[in-house]
């Protein structure tokens, strides 16, 4: 007797559970509110989805990128902030790689290593990759940084609680807390320029258009149309964080 | 068969309920309207960073005044570059219009930031100037016109 009363109230507890569970998964699917249940939308195919290109054959290391960034966007002038920076590698004939970025760039590349020492030399700009799958964005604890609909990783100011978490996640090194507000920052493709039609900052002011950005979703654009032609790289591929910065003629060293 | 529920548990089942509720209220009031609107994100937050002004006016604001220089420029090996390259950011001087409000800038070492001479910069690209050895007691302006280079002044 005993043993049957087990079985029933096993019975009816697994008929509760079942029922319970069916509830939950019927309520996610309706998707009737979503003051419970955040998901992120499916892209909106009408929208443009930004990916950008550096030709490192192109650049001069004139740093006149990093130089229109911090006028632009008002970043500290004050040293080691940088939502863009140019760095210059020298491989010298013994192997080693020697990596400098004097002031991000900004008052040009003076040339350290004498010309019979060197094996190969070049400049590597860098900025936000634009990770489709970011792991900033992953690990940010209050949802204050986000893959906007047209693929820019933007922070919110209002909302960052100034953790540094997305400081420490970020594999390319491109996030940095503002002296002043106190908040995360970082590069928004300028955002604020794009919405109202012209280039960035960066890309107005390259002299050789080093710089490219553009509609990876429509076929015929000019980011597309380089993209087939060229051989590119992102940085850092291993870590599969879908970077959409994508570097023509990278070297290996570059890290 | 009658199912037995212990009191503590319709207790702790009423606890349970209220704390709920009462996470649901605070909630409703804490999570900012438009948060969820595209992501796990505040959607007025797009807005937000729509909000800033631009310093940099483009090259088409500078065209609609200085068709002049672009043409002068046109023909020499600076005619791709826009303006606001070495002029700096101009959208003060496109609301303003005065001459002050935009950079003219004329030292050596501006110029040498392209030109100066280094080993990265590939060779046929761009011309390159040992600046410590090139004319060092003048400007580069003294001889050469920044929109057309090649134009010697003298």
């Amino acid at each position: 007797m005993g043993n049957e009363g087990v079985k029933s109230s096993r019975r009816k507890f697994l008929k509760s559970a079942a029922t319970a569970s069916g509830a939950i998964l019927g309520y996610s699917l309706l998707k009737s509110s979503q003051y419970l249940v955040y998901a992120a939308e499916p892209e909106d195919p009408n929208l443009p989805w930004y990916g950008i290109v550096i030709d490192v054959e192109k650049c001069i290391g004139c740093g006149a990128c990093a130089k229109a960034c911090k006028n632009e966007n008002d970043v500290p002038v004050e040293p080691f902030f940088f939502r863009t920076w140019v760095e210059q590698y020298t491989v010298k004939n013994d192997g080693s790689v020697e990596i400098q970025s004097p002031n991000g760039g900004i008052d040009g590349f003076t040339q350290t290593v004498p010309d019979e020492e060197i094996f190969k030399s070049f400049f590597v700009p860098k900025m936000c990759n634009h990770c489709a799958k970011s792991p900033c964005v992953q690990v940010c604890p209050v949802g204050a940084t986000y893959d906007s609909p047209e693929g820019i990783v933007l922070v919110d100011e209002k909302y960052c609680i100034g953790c540094r978490y997305c400081v420490q996640a970020c594999p390319y090194g491109c996030r940095f807390i503002h002296p002043v507000k106190k908040v995360a920052s970082k590069c928004t493709l300028c955002y604020h320029r794009i919405k109202k039609g012209l280039a960035p900052a960066c890309m107005e002011t390259c002299p050789t258009g080093a710089r490219m950005y553009g509609n990876l979703r429509d076929k015929n654009s000019e980011i597309v149309k380089f993209l087939k032609e060229h051989t590119t790289q992102v940085l850092r591929p291993n870590l599969n964080t879908g970077a959409k910065l994508y570097y023509n003629a990278l070297s290996s060293e570059v890290r | 068969m009658k199912f037995y529920v212990p009191p503590q548990l319709k207790r702790l089942a009423i606890a349970f309920a209220v704390f709920i509720v009462l996470f649901l209220v605070l909630r409703k009031f804490l999570v900012p309207d438009s948060f969820g609107q595209y992501g796990h994100y505040r959607g007025d937050s797009l807005a937000d960073n729509a909000l800033p002004e631009i310093h940099y006016a483009g090259q088409q604001a500078c065209l609609d005044c200085h068709q002049d220089i672009e043409d002068l420029k046109a023909k020499d090996v600076h005619a791709r570059i826009h303006c606001e390259t070495c002029h700096g950011p101009g959208q003060k001087h496109v609301l303003s219009g005065e001459a002050s409000d935009i950079l003219k800038p004329d030292s050596r070492e501006f110029c040498g930031n392209c030109h100066g001479k280094n080993a990265a910069k590939k060779p046929g690209t761009i011309v390159q100037v040992q600046l410590s050895e090139h004319n060092t007691d003048k400007k580069c302006i003294e001889c050469h016109n920044p929109h057309q280079p090649w134009e010697m002044k003298e």
